[in-house]
């Protein structure tokens, strides 16, 4: 007699298709996601595909490299955007650097039930560095649209234009009770 | 010398200068802001971002001490645009309400007071009830008379945080009551069924989110037994009430209270809806994600008006799309979002309201809630496309 074997599925993949909007243009890609459902500490698993080269930002990626250098005491800024949706120009490379960021965190932070936003910068505060990179230490609000819960999450963020955005450590944080 | 550098933002034209030359304001474009008179006197002027290095070089070199009055022309310049901006919108309006910023809850109910009273030929201020702090619900009825006309139920801002909604829908009251007598389709409309807008379902939640929490969704009810504060109000309506897609946790922004109407936010309008007796429509604004669905949202069953409602969502979202290219996807909330039970439309589907539509306005994350006020109008304008798409079908079409 045979005994009946259950196909036990651990994982789930994902086959995606999809538009990436670049600068002044777009760009198609393909990416396959394999969500670990056995181990939900685990990050899914991405590899992605990008048909032809997104552009070139070393000219602002220099820019805002010189202007973050240049300071004389280190930024610190709150609410980005602001409650009107306001972003100033300086600090919108800024924000760009958060969102980024935070996609590094979301990703970790993924399961099949999860859908994660960006929502906003509560507070940003450089980090002063011996070496060429930049740090921040950001608290940001991430928007989970499953429960619809707003999370505090704090990350420390490194950069350099020739060398890219690094997470180098995130925490979840606890809501506050008042609010 | 007191020099103004400009933005290093902007894209320089690089010219090399060699450390012999002659720096010549002319071939160096530097603009005189004051133009340089006796030695005594100060000069201002605006020096391109490239030739800042090089005009500070030639100063020191010179000995000749500078100021910077202002670091960065283009920042300014960016500010005053945006100050000029809000103000002509302000001005563009008859009185000093602007519908392009996102205003107070004090400010909008004054608002909705003089619409009522500038067009009261059609337009009446209701209270349907109070807020659990005692704020009171208003609805404006748009109506060219009649006795208990088939009529059409829209709300906003029954989630706090969703800005735009609550702006879009005194922008759509303003459109209405203007546009009757204009408009064809409207003025036929009105001519044949009444509209209630409840443009502020959730004013505790709003007034919150301008003094405490801009990310406050939930009402302000104090919970038995916990420090959390609210519920939340597209979780409360009698509709697979209890069951999947909302949180028993009174700390949770998806919980869905004690019992069903229990938030006096939500019982107002149920009293509302069924004391009157003939709505038609019940169309409920929310942001953000750009989708316009119908029901079930507590089962992933499919409603018995199913192809029906699909397809005048699809036509509605034609109409968003034909003005800005906004696109919205159309579906049930079960399969296009998540299952979720006690919402508005599934209630009221379930009463007997066949035309039960959610919308999820602008935009899909880049901005999120905090949706920059620039896009508070043309995200009204196109919404306002289509609800008279689904208006239109509901006065052609009695049941």
């Amino acid at each position: 007699m045979q005994n009946d074997s259950f196909n036990k599925i651990n994982v789930l993949h994902y086959h995606l298709e999809l538009v990436l909007e670049d600068i002044d243009s777009t760009v198609n890609c393909t990416a396959e996601v394999l969500y670990h459902l056995g181990n939900k500490n685990i990050a899914p698993d991405v590899q992605f595909t990008i048909e032809g080269e997104l552009k070139n930002t070393d000219e602002a990626d220099n820019i805002f490299y010189s202007q973050i250098k240049s300071l004389e005491k280190e930024l610190v800024a709150e609410n980005i955007p602001d409650s009107h949706g306001h972003v100033s120009p300086e600090m919108e490379p800024i924000r760009l650097l958060a969102w980024v960021a935070s996609g590094y965190v979301m990703w970790q932070n993924s399961t099949e039930n999860t859908k994660f936003q960006f929502a906003q910068i509560k507070h940003v505060k450089q980090v002063k560095r011996s070496d060429e990179y930049l740090e921040f230490d950001y608290m940001i609000l991430l928007h989970e649209m499953v429960s619809q819960e707003i999370i505090p999450w704090q990350m420390t963020v490194l950069w350099h234009p020739q060398h890219g955005v690094q997470v180098t450590q995130d925490s979840r944080q606890p809501k506050h009770a008042s609010e | 010398l007191d020099q103004v550098a400009p933005s290093p933002i902007q894209p320089a034209v690089c010219r090399t200068l060699s450390p012999n030359q002659i720096l010549f304001p002319f071939s160096f474009q530097l603009d005189f802001w004051i133009n340089p008179s006796t030695p005594a006197l100060p000069v201002d002027v605006r020096i391109p971002a490239n030739g800042v290095q090089a005009v500070k070089a030639f100063l020191e070199s010179h000995g000749i001490e500078y100021s910077i009055l202002i670091e960065d022309l283009q920042v300014v310049l960016d500010k005053e645009k945006q100050d000029m901006a809000c103000s002509q919108q302000r001005d563009r309006s008859s009185n000093s309400f602007n519908y392009g910023t996102y205003n107070t809850l004090d400010s909008i109910y004054a608002e909705l007071d003089h619409l009522a009273s500038e067009f009261s030929n059609i337009v009446s201020k209701l209270k349907i009830g109070e807020s659990y702090e005692k704020r009171p619900l208003y609805v404006l009825k748009f109506s060219t008379g009649g006795r208990n006309r088939p009529a059409i139920w829209i709300d906003a801002g029954i989630h706090s945080r969703e800005w735009v909604t609550q702006a879009s829908a005194v922008w759509i009251a303003k459109k209405i009551a203007s546009d009757y007598g204009k408009d064809p389709s409207i003025t036929s409309l009105l001519n044949k069924m009444d509209i209630f807008l409840l443009a502020v379902s959730n004013p505790d939640g709003y007034v919150f989110t301008h003094t405490t929490n801009r990310m406050w969704r939930k009402t302000r009810s104090k919970n038995q037994g916990s420090q959390c504060v609210g519920v939340d109000p597209n979780r409360n309506w009698d509709a697979g009430f209890g069951g999947p897609g909302a949180s028993s946790n009174p700390c949770s922004d998806s919980y869905r209270g004690p019992r069903a109407n229990s938030e006096v936010e939500v019982k107002s309008v149920v009293n509302f809806i069924k004391n009157h007796g003939n709505i038609r429509a019940f169309l409920t604004l929310h942001s953000y994600s750009q989708l316009l669905m119908y029901p079930y949202g507590y089962k992933c069953t499919k409603p018995a008006d199913y192809a029906e409602l699909d397809a005048l969502g699809k036509a509605a979202a034609n109409s968003i799309r034909s003005l800005y290219g906004t696109t919205f996807t159309v579906g049930s909330i079960c399969t296009t979002i998540y299952q979720a039970s006690g919402g508005s439309i599934d209630w009221s589907y379930d009463y007997g309201i066949k035309y039960s539509f959610a919308f999820e306005l602008r935009d899909t994350g880049r901005y999120g809630f905090l949706l920059p006020v620039n896009q508070i109008i043309p995200t009204a304008e196109e919404t306002w496309l289509g609800l008279k798409t689904i208006m239109e079908h509901v006065r052609d079409n009695s049941y």
